[in-house]
């Protein structure tokens, strides 16, 4: 018995200060721009597997993409033509702890400005109006949202995404499974594993461009405004990136991107997105 | 068969050479500090110290019992909040080597309690201290004793190694998932590849352990 | 970390449900095929022997996030429609009846050889030797090592978060992800894997102690 009152001790000693170690939320007091002006460099969480926006080139190892493009281009407009931008991938789950950590400066991974994301991060203005759609085979009878929202359609969507909220809200009757990244929701709705993979129509062009047998269809049935996200109480960044982002804007760089990444993509009118 | 031909172009095998690579380091790194690690605290809970080893057995059994993917997350998320704020690839090491030395630790121990304690208690008659009993009778023996279930752990190591896909980690599996992420033909020639090279290197292990067993003997 | 569990403790106690199913599953399933092919290892044919150490050495020398994976998404392809559940738990079992295996080839070669003998003096056939006299002595011996496995089951079962097995790890990450409180959510997943595990593992030792 005494053994036992021991052990409950320790147990209750450790989980204590398991749990003030893991409550505590470490956002960084220290001024990111002026830390990033002395090194020279701007840390930027992005995705690795999201083809246009962020796709690691397994020829080169490289990362390109729009977001990449123009991660770069804030980053010499912020910290001057020798200005570097160091990218680290992430996914929808890792993108924000990452952040608060401090591991990473911001994040331009495809991520939609929501009222619940802003309780734990601040976004910039946005610089990519996304908008919901749906992937699916070619000459499947899904032909938009409603079409799924029936007991025993199951839709693909990747977990952390605030598209697999909104599918709640248009289809809820559907079943959602929600996979860790981009490359393995396509992978799932070519083995079968659900009738359509919802995301923003973006993401999904880039994937019916590298796989000729699905299509997007569903329309645009929400708006997803992609911004940077950074640390609270991180205005002067903040404002900075937001600066960046109105001259890159008005000097015709952001419009030269645009048009680099999503000028040829069957179905995606770039015209409307410009700036 | 056309897709296996195209999945397996040079530009893919040595993009899944370099995931393969990175698995390697990654391992040798954890298995080596792993032993380090977890047979000194295999000592401390064999040594019954007074609270120190209770606290150091509890902390093992915690440790032990938890899924890896949760040991992952606490270091590579938890961490940063007392100060250290490791990259990915010393992060997946660090995780790693937290969760692989509370099993070695626990192997180390069943394996030291394995040896008959008559042979403690005849070495201190001999005037050896208790330290130098440890290190020139009971150790070596229990080492040998433990080798098989060491192996079988370390094996676990590589393949777990695959699990740190979920922050991340450039390694072999994440390198796969890129390729047939954006070509989805090739999700059965990656998995092939994938069975093929873990199969490899792990089972290169298991015999490297049994030549060790057989010329330490 | 209250409104986590005051607001989730639905999709939390349905994670924590299925993995107990899972394991559950994974457990009779892998116990059973596991000691088939333990038999296969020790028979007297060469050629069922070898078919038996590849089963083991390939389940045992593959990760089982690579199996789980290979399940969900190879399977519907070509053969069946199988949920991730199924598929994990299928990859689950497969990859835990090796060691399973193994685990009870151990406990057959440790009891003694004379008994075998002995048994096939008094009349009985190898396979009735094999049924009453040498399993449930292999199997008294190898309970610790078995409740081991079975607590390594339980924390594998966390890779059915990787194929949407709906899991506790999975409903953990969903939660994580939405909350946005990563730290305090997977530190209440940590406590329901442990509620699970630790007792187990506890009980584990005290028989290793009591058969010792």
């Amino acid at each position: 018995m005494k053994k036992i009152w021991h052990l409950l001790t320790i147990l209750g000693i450790v989980l204590v200060s398991l749990g003030t170690l893991s409550g505590c939320s470490s956002v960084a007091k220290k001024d990111v721009l002026k830390a990033d002006q002395e090194s020279n460099r701007i840390t930027w969480g992005v995705k690795a597997d999201t083809r246009l926006f962020g796709l690691e080139n397994i020829r080169t190892g490289k990362l390109e993409g729009f977001e990449i493009d123009l991660a770069k281009a804030m980053t010499k407009e912020i910290l001057g033509p020798k200005g570097k931008a160091t990218f680290v991938p992430v996914t929808s789950s890792t993108r924000v702890p990452l952040l608060k950590n401090g591991n990473i400066d911001a994040i331009m991974a495809t991520m939609t400005i929501t009222p619940e994301r802003e309780k734990q991060v601040d976004f910039t203005k946005s610089y990519f109006d996304a908008v919901q759609s749906l992937l699916v085979k070619k000459g499947s009878p899904v032909k938009n949202i409603q079409d799924l929202n029936k007991a025993g359609e199951v839709i693909l969507g990747v977990s952390g995404s605030n598209s697999v909220k909104n599918v709640a809200k248009y289809a809820p009757k559907a079943k959602v499974l929600q996979l860790s990244d981009y490359a393995q929701a396509m992978t799932a709705l070519k083995s079968k594993q659900g009738n359509a993979l919802t995301t923003d129509n973006g993401i999904l062009y880039g994937m019916a461009s590298e796989n000729p047998g699905y299509e997007v269809v569903g329309g645009n049935f929400t708006k997803e405004p992609y911004g940077i996200a950074v640390n609270k109480n991180q205005e002067p960044f903040r404002n900075k990136l937001n600066w960046a982002l109105e001259r890159l804007e008005k000097n015709g760089t952001y419009n030269r991107l645009l048009l680099k990444w999503f000028g040829n993509v069957k179905g995606f009118n770039y015209q409307e997105m410009k700036r | 068969m056309q897709n296996f031909i195209n999945a397996y172009s040079w530009i893919n095998i040595r993009f899944l050479l370099q995931g393969l690579w990175v698995t390697i380091e990654i391992s040798v790194a954890s298995i080596i500090c792993s032993f380090i690690i977890g047979t000194f605290l295999g000592i401390i809970r064999y040594a019954k110290i007074k609270y120190l080893s209770a606290i150091v057995g509890f902390i093992i059994d915690l440790i032990r019992n938890l899924p890896l993917l949760l040991i992952i997350f606490f270091t590579y998320f938890g961490l940063p909040n007392i100060g250290i704020k490791p990259e990915i690839i010393p992060a997946a090491i660090m995780a790693l080597t937290v969760f692989e030395s509370s099993m070695v630790a626990e192997i180390v121990r069943s394996g030291i309690n394995s040896i008959d304690y008559g042979q403690t208690e005849g070495a201190l008659a001999n005037g050896l201290t208790k330290w130098q009993a440890l290190r020139l009778i009971v150790l070596p023996q229990a080492i040998k004793n433990m080798l098989p279930a060491l192996v079988s752990q370390f094996i676990s190591l590589v393949k777990d190694t695959s699990l740190a896909t979920i922050i991340v980690l450039p390694e072999l599996m994440y390198h796969a998932q890129i390729i047939y992420g954006q070509n989805t033909n090739y999700i059965i020639p990656m998995f092939v590849a994938l069975a093929v090279l873990y199969f490899i290197v792990c089972y290169s292990l298991s015999l490297l352990a049994r030549y060790l067993d057989r010329h330490l003997a | 970390m209250l409104d986590i569990i005051t607001t989730q403790w639905h999709p939390l106690l349905n994670g924590l449900w299925n993995t107990i199913l899972c394991s559950l599953i994974a457990l009779v399933g892998s116990l059973v095929i596991g000691t088939f092919f333990a038999l296969l290892e020790i028979s007297k044919y060469r050629i069922v022997r070898l078919i038996g150490s590849i089963y083991v050495e390939v389940f045992r020398n593959i990760p089982l996030l690579v199996i789980a994976m290979g399940f969900f998404l190879i399977v519907p392809m070509y053969i069946a429609k199988i949920s991730g559940f199924a598929a994990g738990t299928i990859g689950l079992t497969l990859y835990t009846s090796a060691f399973i295996a193994e685990t009870v080839r151990a406990g057959i070669n440790s009891v003694e050889g004379g008994q075998l003998e002995g048994a096939l003096a008094n009349g009985l056939t190898h396979a009735q030797a094999m049924r009453y006299i040498i399993l449930p002595q292999a199997f008294r011996v190898v309970i610790p090592p078995l409740g081991n496995q079975f607590i390594n089951l339980v924390k594998n079962s966390s890779v059915l978060a990787f194929v949407a097995g709906f899991d506790l790890m999975y409903e953990g990450n969903l939660i994580a992800n939405d909350t946005l409180q990563t730290m305090p959510t997977y530190f209440i997943v940590g406590i329901l894997y442990l509620i699970i595990t630790l007792p187990l593992s506890y009980y584990m030792r005290y028989l290793e102690k009591k058969l010792a």
